[in-house]
């Protein structure tokens, strides 16, 4: 997030796109309904009705994939009433006139019709987030599970330059990372093409920097992401994995295409709490301990860094993840020697700069938002605050390109996929608690396709794409529009992941999660 | 409160003291200032006040009645008295009608030694024996996994009211009915199983009484009986703190910690109810080693000799990239930095990648 959870307590106006706060981030839609109740103003963008939809001042019933159009659009509105921040395009970015010959072609009316959403629903909302002084963008899975996932976040970017809702408080551009940690995974270098702190692998002075802390000689060719991994198992390039803390048979798309990868492997060692599904594929399974067994660190969506302590013992013969490396690595002839986390964790801040103020003591309270340059600074609020990283922000002109699956005759419905308030990805199915409140997935199905394919709410219904097919019960509601069902992915007994598109973006090589084409019928 | 602290201060006399506090402040804030502390059920910081407990009770010279605190203004040359007979007598009264309706059995609640009602129970020593009324006889909720519900113990307070509209926005409880059948209730009176309630817990955390309590705790550890260990959820990118409870060695469950910069008390189901999972029956705490297709159980250095030596085996024959390691966004960020050091180091390549894109 470019800003913090403060702000968007205080900003006047939250512009919610793809992102279902309430169920996927709850406390962040907590923060949010204050503010709504302190008087801002919510528009939210999002084919399904959720809870946020209902409260919005607007809600854009976008059909998925096209938000590129849509953000055109408004953009389109923008320039045309000039109601940009002509002070900011002028002063903070360049390349204006590249945007301007993109969106000129996505008039209302066009973006209307690729989109679904009412002409005057475009007008309302450009003038809306465009006008308010303290708006704030928030985006989720929504915008970047695309084919198009990182142009449709150059899209958002767009957006907010032109209108200058950047690099103060209470703006910003704030993508709500999902899982506990991604954000910290990420920091830490767990990337193929950088090393902590996004120092690219391929830039010599990082590289040297590390390996003189290291004491090794480093690779400086980009590595390979996820579904480049898997591609290169099938051809038998890509001999060994190792999987600490993930259940890609599960969460990745494609899951049939995932199996048939790990199982091409020579050999595959996973550590983890469960015999999840990938692990039932593994040769060696190396039990890990649980969060409350161990100590570390968590960097949350806002960048701020806190404390993860140690409750109790690891359970049984289980070993935390960190010993569990570090005595891999003795056995490999590199021996690390820590006598605790705190010594991985200061060595590092001497080699990642934008943790380089940090230590535990520091961070012992309230934690700290990154960039933390030096032990003096007290943490970073707001991102891009005078100047970006790069200097000037530049402006694409960037074009709508339809999802990789539509669907089509033999395929008629439009599959996509999020989170559920009970569940957390992977890890919640084991808490006896939540497995009890809520057992099993339910597709949500539009009463008008429920009635055409004479479904009552509970029944079960067989879903097929390309790729797979599941057998899923359904819940029959007006929260999804026609021609869409919509599941969740938590559940091992309806692997959602079997159906869903393993298309990905280019850049992000983020899989098309939303959109692929299914096809539904009743199951007895 | 930074507001208040601007305006002009204003001086008052309390328990025959000379004070001075900033202008705007309660008298209950006034006396806090001034380390003296207030008695009160149904106030909380962080919602709005209602002075419907009457605990709070204050003497105001030129005040006919005992104002409730929480919600008077504290105004110049106010003359106040916090532990003066009639206040003192008022606020036993107070506690003699509550006690008069609650099943004392302190014995087994799972709130004893944290309840409020039993603190000021003792510290006033009200025995709720002065009044002998009816009792109500509510049948307890516990249709729900998470929360369990007496309302036999609840004292009316309306907090989780507040807290489940004012923070939450859920406005799934609200009072119902009138006079001794008054009670707090979910929208048609339905168990909050069946109610839009979202089990966030977050009317457990203000909850003053044992009316509300932690399901799975209950029978497990009472407060002063366990350790509580502040870390941080590992479900969502929101990031909230709580505290762990941990009594003997186990995890009992969890309860907010106030002190949390971004969630305060306020967590989601997951958070609060979902940290189960660490003794899930599925749990492998053994390493294994799959022989003949078949998990078989192994010694630490069984395993990861294994591991060791085909990886560098695999390593040798070909060659560095052909090994790809993923590390996860569930980790600690120690864990993260030490596996792609690992592979960077140790395994020479960079195919090191998490789920990051989920
Ligand atoms: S349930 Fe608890 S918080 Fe709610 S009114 Fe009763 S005592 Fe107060
Ligand atoms: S658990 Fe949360 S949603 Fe349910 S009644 Fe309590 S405060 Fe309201
Ligand atoms: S308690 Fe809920 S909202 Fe808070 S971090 Fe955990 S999962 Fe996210």
């Amino acid at each position: 997030m470019t800003n913090s959870f403060e702000d968007l307590e205080n900003t006047k106006l939250i512009f919610l796109i793809g992102s279902n706060p309430t169920e996927a981030h709850p406390i962040l839609g907590v923060k949010m309904k204050k503010a709504i109740r302190n008087g801002a103003k919510l528009i939210v963008i999002d084919p399904r009705k959720t809870e946020m939809a209902e409260i919005a001042d607007l809600w854009l019933p976008i059909q998925p994939g096209t938000d590129i159009a849509l953000l055109n659009g408004l953009m389109h509105v923008i320039l045309n009433e000039d109601i940009y921040d002509h002070a900011f395009v002028g002063e903070r970015t360049e390349n204006i006139q590249e945007l301007k010959e993109t969106v000129e072609k996505y008039t209302p009316e066009l973006v209307a019709e690729m989109t679904g959403i009412e002409v005057e629903l475009i007008y309302q909302a450009a003038r809306l987030y465009a006008q308010t002084r303290d708006a704030s963008i928030c985006y989720t899975l929504g915008i970047t599970e695309h084919v198009v996932g990182t142009m449709n976040v150059m899209s958002i970017a767009n957006l907010a330059m032109l209108t200058g809702h950047l690099g103060r408080e209470n703006v910003g551009v704030n993508p709500l990372r999902g899982q506990n940690n991604v954000q910290g995974a990420c920091d830490m270098g767990a990337l193929p093409d950088v090393f902590p702190g996004y120092q690219k692998v391929f830039k010599e002075e990082a590289r040297k920097r590390l390996e003189t802390t290291w004491n090794v000689s480093l690779s400086d060719r980009v590595g390979l992401t996820i579904p480049e991994m898997m591609d290169s198992a099938i051809a038998g390039n890509l001999k060994a994995m190792m999987i600490m803390g993930e259940d890609p048979v599960l969460t990745d798309p494609d899951a049939n295409h995932v199996h048939k990868a790990l199982e091409s492997l020579d050999f595959l060692v996973v550590q983890d709490l469960f015999i999840n599904e990938t692990a039932k594929l593994a040769d060696v399974f190396l039990p890990a301990a649980s969060f409350a067994e161990k100590d570390g660190t968590f960097t949350n969506s806002e960048r701020r860094v806190q404390r993860v302590r140690k409750a109790i013992e690891p359970l049984g013969n289980a070993k935390t993840d960190w010993t569990i490396i570090t005595e891999l690595s003795r056995r490999m002839g590199y021996p690390m020697k820590y006598q605790n986390v705190e010594e991985v964790f200061n060595e590092m801040t001497t080699v990642n700069p934008i943790y380089a103020g940090m230590d535990y003591q520091r961070i012992d309270k309230k934690g700290l938002q990154w960039p933390v340059p030096t032990k003096e600074h007290s943490g970073t609020r707001v991102l891009h605050v005078g100047q970006f990283t790069k200097g000037k922000g530049t402006f694409k002109g960037i074009e709508h390109l339809p999802p990789a699956e539509v669907p089509d005759k033999e395929y008629p419905y439009l599959l996509s996929t999020g989170r559920r308030i009970y569940h957390y990805n992977i890890t919640t199915q084991y808490s006896p608690t939540l497995k009890e409140y809520q057992p099993e997935e339910l597709a949500m199905v539009n009463p008008e396709d429920a009635s055409h394919l004479q479904l009552k709410d509970g029944d079960k219904i067989k879903v097929a794409s390309r790729r797979g097919e599941i057998i899923v019960a359904t819940e029959i509601t007006d929260r999804v529009p026609k021609g869409m069902v919509w599941m969740a992915f938590h559940h091992k007994e309806s692997p959602t992941n079997v159906l869903t598109n393993g298309a990905y973006d280019p850049v992000s090589q983020t899989g098309e999660y939303k959109v692929a084409a299914v096809k539904v019928e009743k199951y007895n | 409160m930074s507001e208040i602290h601007e305006q002009q201060p204003i001086t008052l006399t309390i328990d025959g003291k000379q004070v001075t506090v900033p202008k705007g402040v309660t008298v209950k804030q006034a006396c806090e200032f001034n380390n003296i502390a207030i008695p009160a059920l149904c106030y909380d910081p962080e919602l709005t006040s209602l002075g419907s407990c009457r605990l709070c009770v204050v003497e105001v010279n030129g005040f006919k009645n005992l104002p409730a605190s929480c919600v008077t203004t504290a105004t110049e040359g106010m003359v106040i008295q916090t532990q003066s007979q009639a206040v003192v007598e008022s606020r036993k009264m107070m506690l003699e009608l509550l006690l008069a309706d609650h099943p004392m059995d302190c014995l087994t609640c799972h709130k004893n030694g944290s309840c409020l009602l039993q603190d000021y129970a003792y510290q006033y020593q009200v025995k709720g024996e002065l009044f002998a009324g009816n009792k109500h006889r509510y049948p307890i909720e516990d249709d729900n996994p998470f929360i369990l519900r007496d309302l036999n113990k609840c004292i009316d307070c309306g907090k989780c009211v507040r807290v489940c509209s004012e923070v939450q926005g859920r406005h799934v409880l609200d009072y119902a009915y009138r006079g001794y059948e008054m009670k707090i209730s979910t929208a048609m009176d339905y168990t909050l199983a069946n109610s839009d309630c979202v089990f966030c817990g977050s009317c457990v955390a203000v909850c003053p009484t044992g009316a509300l309590v932690e399901k799975n705790m209950v029978g497990k550890g009472r407060s002063f009986e366990v350790e509580k260990v502040k870390t941080t959820c590992p479900f969502c990118g929101v990031g909230c703190n709580f505290d762990l409870n941990v009594k003997d060695g186990r995890v009992i469950g969890v309860t907010s910690n106030p002190d949390s910069v971004v969630n305060g008390r306020h967590l989601c189901v997951k958070g609060r109810f979902g940290t189960d999972y660490i003794y899930s029956p599925e749990r492998i705490t053994t390493p294994l080693i799959k022989k003949d297709g078949e998990f078989v159980e192994a010694t630490w250095d069984e395993a990861l000799d294994l591991v060791a030596n085909r990886l560098l085996a695999i390593k040798k024959e070909s060659g560095n990239d052909s090994i790809g390691v993923l590390s996860s966004a569930r980790c600690t960020n120690e864990e993260n930095y030490l596996m792609q050091k690992w592979v960077r180091a140790v395994i020479g390549t960079n195919n090191v990648d998490h789920c990051a894109r989920t």
